[in-house]
């Protein structure tokens, strides 16, 4: 199935990655080949079949519901690109 | 001094032990090495000097006592995707660039825990999705081996390239790895190292950087395969902080070297067989089965049918994994954030467009295209359902084969550039590691020749669930059997 410049517009926003007008027509096309290649998954019977999320046969281990750690308030925020008396500082996203 | 570097792991825990040199002698001899040769390897983005000699020392203070861990004073590599407490760590992007985790991630606690001396973080694909390192935000690692043919500078493989060009080139006794589709085991074939990666499970991937959780895995990259079962051992734990962590014994693997195959059932896939294979590589797989029926080993031919349809399942399945675990940069907490953005979508979209490179931009795209609305029972539901068709080809074939004997890679190293243009060509190199890792099995490649311009050559043993010991076993017969004791000359 090929894709066109419309749809990788669209996805590219849904993956949130600016993507310039010139580079859709040539990513619709690395895009359209990957796909192509993938088309091929159609030959398999999967009739029935379950699908695979997870290699580990065990139900998910649950956890005793306490507080096991915290009070790291400079540790959270020792990565942030900007930070101000203990918050993580954005730019303004609401008029 | 220098020829400390050239020691393998066992035989440098055994001279630390024995106290024929302290650890800082060893730690330094690869500080000078490491000097010396990254400005061509590239291997190294991180060089923590300091660290190492202080953690040598302790450890030489800890010798002198009697005490030590496991890996006491060995002086080790780690990919740049297992978070370091107060170490850089980027995952070879852009996006991560600065960041100093403050935590440890648990596979590189329990090396220190097991007293190993950090020499830094090992160049790599940007967030591993690579076959050849040159998607690193550092620039593409350089393999210590070059073809007698040419004069080109070839790739190391990746993801975890740097992992590979550093053991092969003595920058480090042995380093970390991890791989979600190869990326120990590929690198591992075009270094003239050995690779595993264990059972998904086995070791925890609390403090890796996530790229597709359900395949992703640490291993060991070593110069041979007593020291992978050493580190591999170190490495793995029941860790309760990864959802997905087994909570099982870890065994000591060095017990299964020696014991030989003989009464083994090794199989032998008639699908991994593919077309354009060189017949060099042929040869050698050829070579490994005659090398395990002299050793006693009963061969038997198999069928794994839907083993074609791994990969393009894989590109389904790891790029939608992606796109849910990279929605995390997003300009805000950590990572890059863009300057001068008009809205909080264009935030977002431009810190991703200029943290990411083309690559993960790629995957990420496609991840996005197979999760949307009208595609995701087309696409990514039907790929989990072929995924559960691969892993029940394996389980087929368990009552009649002990273990499984491929070659590892479907060619040698190639140059760097080769490949770039094709993103398709790029992912084939894959073809024979990625159905372990979507069948959660562990597998491992040992260097067993080389092709006609002296270029190492890997085959691989992919055992059961939980089975590393057979897969030790079969592994050290290889080994054994290859004689494998080709090394790269040296031009940097």
């Amino acid at each position: 199935m090929a894709i066109d410049a419309a749809t990788v517009r669209k996805v590219a926003h849904l993956a949130r990655i600016k993507t310039p007008e010139e580079r859709l027509e040539p990513l619709a096309r690395e895009l359209s080949g990957i796909l192509d290649w993938i088309e091929q998954l159609n030959e398999v019977d999967v009739e029935g079949v379950e699908p695979m999320t997870s290699n580990v046969a065990q139900p998910l281990r649950l956890r005793d519901d306490v507080v096991t750690d915290g009070d790291k308030v400079a540790d959270v925020l020792s990565n942030a690109p900007k930070s101000a008396d203990g918050f993580f500082v954005v730019p303004k996203v609401v008029e | 001094m220098s020829d400390l570097t050239k020691l393998t792991l066992k035989a440098a825990l055994d001279g630390l032990k024995a106290r024929d040199f302290s650890s800082e002698e060893i730690t330094r001899a690869f500080v000078t090495t490491i000097e010396a040769a990254n400005p061509a390897l590239n291997a190294y983005v991180v060089q923590t000097t300091d660290k190492a000699l202080d953690m040598a020392r302790a450890s030489d203070a800890r010798l002198a006592k009697g005490e030590g861990g496991a890996l006491e004073g060995a002086p080790l590599g780690i990919k740049d995707l297992f978070c370091t407490d107060g170490v850089q760590t980027t995952a070879g992007s852009n996006m991560l660039k600065g960041f100093v985790p403050p935590y440890e991630s648990t596979v590189t606690a329990n090396l220190w825990a097991d007293g190993a001396v950090m020499l830094g973080k090992l160049n790599m694909d940007e967030f591993a999705m690579g076959s050849s390192n040159e998607t690193s935000a550092f620039g593409p690692v350089r393999n210590p081996w070059k073809s007698k043919a040419s004069n080109a500078e070839l790739t190391p493989g990746g993801s975890s390239g740097g992992s590979a060009s550093a053991v092969a080139g003595d920058l480090c006794l042995a380093a970390t790895a991890s791989d979600t589709g190869g990326s120990i085991r590929q690198p591992a074939a075009f270094t003239g190292t050995v690779g595993i990666k264990p059972t998904y499970g086995r070791a925890s991937r609390f403090g890796m950087v996530a790229f597709a959780s359900s395949l992703d895995q640490a291993g060991p990259i070593t110069k041979t395969v007593e020291d992978a079962a050493i580190l591999l051992r170190s490495m793995c734990s029941f860790d309760p902080k990864d959802s997905t962590s087994l909570d099982i014994d870890t065994p000591d693997w060095t017990a299964s070297l020696g014991k030989g195959v003989k009464g083994l059932r090794i199989g032998v896939p008639k699908e991994y067989v593919v077309d354009g294979m060189p017949t060099e590589i042929q040869a050698l797989w050829e070579k490994g089965v005659e090398w395990l029926k002299a050793a006693g080993a009963e061969i038997v031919e198999i069928s794994l049918p839907h083993t074609k349809y791994a990969l393009p399942a894989y590109y389904i399945i790891a790029p939608a994994e992606a796109s849910s675990n990279l929605a995390r940069y997003d300009g805000m907490r950590f990572g890059h954030r863009a300057s001068d953005a008009k809205s909080l979508t264009d935030l977002y979209e431009t810190s991703r467009a200029e943290g990411f490179g083309t690559e993960v931009q790629r995957r990420l795209t496609i991840g996005a295209y197979v999760l949307s609305a009208g595609f995701y029972d087309a696409y990514y539901v039907r790929a989990l359902k072929v995924r559960r068709r691969i892993a029940q080809d394996f389980d087929a074939v368990w009552d009649k084969v002990d273990a499984i004997l491929t070659p590892s890679t479907p060619s040698a190293a190639f140059a760097l550039g080769d490949k770039e243009i094709d993103p398709i060509q790029m992912y084939l190199n894959d073809i024979f590691t990625v159905t372990a890792n979507l069948a959660g099995l562990p597998g491992i490649s040992v260097p067993a020749g080389v092709d006609s311009g002296g270029l190492p050559l890997g085959l691989q043993v992919i055992g059961k669930a939980l089975d590393e010991a057979t897969v030790f076993q079969v592994a050290d017969v290889l080994e054994q059997s290859a004689g494998f004791t080709a090394r790269p000359e040296r031009w940097w």
